[in-house]
């Protein structure tokens, strides 16, 4: 078991990888009542066509199939899961996001038993016909529940705006239409490529003993055996840098227009120190623009154009990256006419030195704060960790970044041919 | 467990509860008042104007470019409901610098703007700068029509107005749209000072702190002007019972039908039954391992949720769900067979033990925040009855299915408010 220490931020993290190729992470963290642990899997919805396990042709799987797996690993032969967890106490969940899925419980007693259940749970599987079929009236309501709702259809809307062939545009848990073809053998096929050890890391943080917990999922693992594992081969989009196309303008049955305008970022790297500095600097730059002590976002606000919704955020994953700015707005239009003309015509030249120091207190600050959730610590740590970076480099990389890294940012980024409209507004009564 | 010291000072009651488990330091300022027509608009709005500028950051530009200084310290407000009393929370964070290589002292300058947020707003001619009220009654508006869009939280607010029509709780914790053109700086200033002067201020502080600095800091920043605070809780929290079950089904263009269902529980905070209604809560509708959601979403699949919550102040149920406009009648029969399960005291000893034992980890998950934190200790302010993590801990252990079904006796359905489609089946 490795130890590494972070003294200034006074931390200490455990690390171990099992001898079937899990990542095991431990952080203490005492004064905690509660404990909360992620099992994930490097897998999510942008994985949908790959060579399967033991297989040698790629092959397209139906989309949303991920995130429903997601909801069938919970159910046993003998019953729910989560009743499992509940009878010890914990609250249990998980999510699929674009690039993983997550299995996670938190509790305040009973950690070592939960902690039993969650990496039982995950590494056996049970589908059955019957269940799936099941399942599919249930994530139904879900998709419906996610079709009216103006925030998501705006968010997803800019990402299909963005992207002409990435996986990335198709939603999450896919339609009513594409999880109709989901079979039990498909999930096994999914299953057995995607949830090998080697595919997956264990975080747990929390008021824990690391050398009991690390033995315990020692002697767990030996216990099961798996076959060798083999690399995933995925099959890699290629995606130009340009958007798929300007404006998209969704009507719904809403009271107030809802204005995003993302911003594709031509290429990302896909691991390393590097990826880390790039998706800093890029925030950075968001908040030096957008933030509420920014003259541009004084302006928007005294013209009335945006409110407290107002948002901006850059997410990179490992084949893509994109930013997005907006919200509620009056006037859809002029809102994004006024943040393009805000990225069009940004140069670096305006930028001191000590508005960006005051940018990057804040992101300290702002990480810091984060620290002080556990749930933030494990999900946040995977994200990076699969993407081969550590989440305890973020305040020494801030520290570091410069005005010519952030020219770069807004150099490669901010043109016209990467820059997509989602429009939700109000639908006209008939 | 908490280590909460309570000091009366300068008229406010401040809350030190010093622990060194978190990376930051949280202010938290809260003012309590009754709900009222009157005045909930002028309430919804005055936070907002007191967070655009101080007298000495006079804008918001100004203000957030300070906060970015004080290595990002968040601010930020809300307005919320408890039984019949509307309160203003004001909340401040700030990064202990024990963890940053600048030693600023940011907590005490954070005490230093709280104040200023509160008793030294940025003036013009005596009264609040009519460009910030113009501003914030203009974001007030879209704060309250954006509800509209969002068909969980809308159903959520029709079934409240539906419910409880002519009590002060049907009101709007953000204020109604009709009332807020009609506000001018002048009132709102002086609505502002009557605040001061009459509302029940408290101010939690949580982090790495002793009292004494706290107290010191809060004597040498804060003076309130001569204080005759309304008693507390003076309104008995009203409720109305009915004879005839209210239905009442609404029309929109929408795909998937929101079914809510508002319950008298006739127990609040206050009383010693609020344990089995907690429980009560739990076995019903509050978790996973609930009758509804195991009944409605896993066994009959009708929805991908469904669960139940309290009003612990106002003693309300509310159960939430979404479903297919086709499937009302079918879930609505589900719900009701939930609700006799639990009057007839069909409850197993396993779903008992379950159910104490996520309510255990739920609170002791709350208190790890430092928000929920004070949300949970605030309760003892809004009723009249004070109880430590400890009692709430054991008093929700030793409740037995007695009194979880004389407790599920006292429930009353009141108002089935259903959202569905234009062509929604009935």
């Amino acid at each position: 078991m490795e130890k590494i220490v972070y003294e200034q931020l006074q931390e200490q993290l455990f690390y171990e990888k099992m001898e079937n190729g899990l990542d095991v992470y431990i952080l203490p963290k005492k004064g905690f009542y509660k404990t909360y642990a992620t099992f994930t899997a490097k897998y999510g919805s942008v994985d949908n066509q790959f060579v399967p396990f033991g297989k040698t042709e790629m092959k397209r799987v139906p989309d949303g199939i991920a995130h429903f797996l997601e909801h069938k690993l919970f159910e046993k032969e003998d019953g729910d899961v989560f009743q499992q967890f509940s009878k010890q106490g914990a609250s249990a969940n998980a999510f699929t996001s674009f690039t993983r899925t997550a299995y996670l419980f938190s509790s305040t007693a009973n950690v070592e038993g939960n902690l039993e259940t969650l990496i039982d749970f995950v590494q056996s599987p049970y589908f059955s016909e019957q269940t799936v079929e099941k399942e599919k009236g249930i994530i139904g309501q879900e998709i419906r529940m996610y079709d009216d709702n103006p925030d998501w259809r705006v968010y997803f809307g800019a990402i299909e705006s963005m992207y002409q062939n990435h996986p990335v545009k198709i939603d999450i848990a896919g339609t009513v239409e594409s999880i109709s073809h989901i079979t039990k053998e498909l999930l096994y096929e999914c299953y057995e490529t995607f949830y090998h050890p080697s595919n997956m890391l264990l975080f747990i943080v929390g008021p824990v003993d690391e050398q009991k917990i690390m033995q315990q999922i020692r002697d767990n693992q030996a216990k099961k055996s798996f076959p060798k594992a083999s690399e995933i081969q995925r099959f890699v989009y290629d995606e130009p840098k340009e958007r798929a196309e300007a404006k998209k303008v969704i009507p719904m049955h809403v009271q107030t227009s809802k204005c995003i305008v993302g911003i594709k970022a031509p290429m990302v790297r896909p691991a390393g120190k590097e990826k880390l500095v790039h998706e800093l600097a890029f925030n950075v730059l968001l908040d030096y623009l957008f933030g509420k002590s920014s003259p541009h976002y004084e302006r928007l606000y005294e013209l009335g154009l945006i409110d407290e919704t107002f948002m901006y955020d850059y997410t990179e994953e490992r084949e893509f990256g994109f930013a997005m700015v907006g919200g509620d707005t009056s006037d859809p239009d002029r809102l994004s006419e006024e943040i393009k003309q805000i990225l069009l015509s940004f140069t670096s030249d305006s930028v001191t030195e000590a508005q960006l120091e005051r940018v990057k207190k804040k992101k300290i600050g702002a990480f810091l704060r984060s620290l002080n959730s556990p749930e933030y610590i494990a999900n946040q740590f995977t994200r990076y960790a699969f993407n081969e970076v550590s989440l305890f480099d973020v305040i020494p990389v801030l520290q570091t970044l410069t005005i010519e890294q952030i020219d770069q940012i807004a150099k490669q980024c901010f043109r016209e041919s990467q820059i997509a409209v989602c429009q939700v507004v109000p639908k006209e009564r008939k | 467990m908490i280590n909460e010291k309570i000091t009366a000072i300068e008229n406010i009651n401040v809350h030190t509860i010093p622990t060194n488990k978190y990376k930051t330091n949280t202010l938290v300022w809260k003012m309590k008042a009754p709900l009222a027509n009157e005045t909930v608009t002028l309430r919804a709005l005055l936070p907002y104007v007191l967070q655009s500028g101080t007298a000495e950051h006079p804008s918001v530009k100004q203000l957030r470019t300070y906060l970015d200084e004080l290595y990002g310290a968040t601010l930020n407000v809300d307005l919320a409901k408890k039984g019949e009393s509307h309160i203003i929370t004001i909340r401040i964070d700030v990064a202990n610098e024990v963890f940053l290589q600048e030693k600023m002292p940011l907590l005490r300058n954070a005490v230093k703007l709280l104040s200023d947020i509160v008793l030294r707003p940025a003036l013009q001619d005596g009264r609040f700068v009519e460009r910030i009220v113009e501003q914030e009654k203009r974001a007030l508006k879209q704060r309250i029509q954006a509800v509209y869009d969002d068909k969980i939280r809308y159903a959520n607010l029709r079934l409240i107005q539906e419910m409880c029509k002519g009590e002060p709780y049907a009101l709007h914790a953000n204020g109604e749209l009709d009332d807020v053109d009609r506000i001018a700086a002048e009132e709102l200033f002086q609505y502002y000072q009557k605040t001061l002067q009459e509302d029940e201020i408290d101010l939690y502080v949580i982090g790495d702190v002793q009292e004494e600095t706290v107290l010191e800091a809060v004597a040498s920043h804060f003076s309130l002007p001569n204080r005759t605070v309304r008693a507390s809780t003076e309104e008995m929290v009203s409720s109305k019972t009915r004879d005839k079950v209210n239905e009442v089904i609404e029309k929109q263009d929408i795909k998937q039908g929101k079914l809510n269902i508002g319950y008298r529980t006739n127990v609040t905070y206050e009383d010693d039954d609020y344990y089995a209604l907690q429980m009560f809560n739990g076995i019903f509708g509050g978790f996973s391992h609930s009758k509804l959601f195991m009944n409605v979403r896993e066994k009959a699949s009708l929805a991908y949720y469904a669960a139940s919550r309290l009003e612990s102040h106002k003693g309300l149920l509310i159960v939430t769900s979404g479903i297919e406009p086709a499937n009302y009648q079918k879930a609505l029969q589900i719900i009701e067979k939930q609700m006799e399960a639990m009057k007839n005291g069909d409850i197993t000893d396993e779903e008992i033990a379950q159910t104490k034992a996520v309510i255990r980890n739920q609170l002791l998950e709350t208190i790890d925040t430092p928000r929920g934190l004070v949300e949970v200790l605030y309760h003892n302010v809004v009723a009249k009855r004070k109880r430590s993590i400890e009692e709430w801990l054991s008093g929700t252990d030793r409740v037995s299915r007695e009194e979880i079904m004389r407790v599920a006796g006292k429930v009353k359905l009141d108002t089935i408010y259903f959202l569905t489609g234009m062509e929604g089946a009935e």
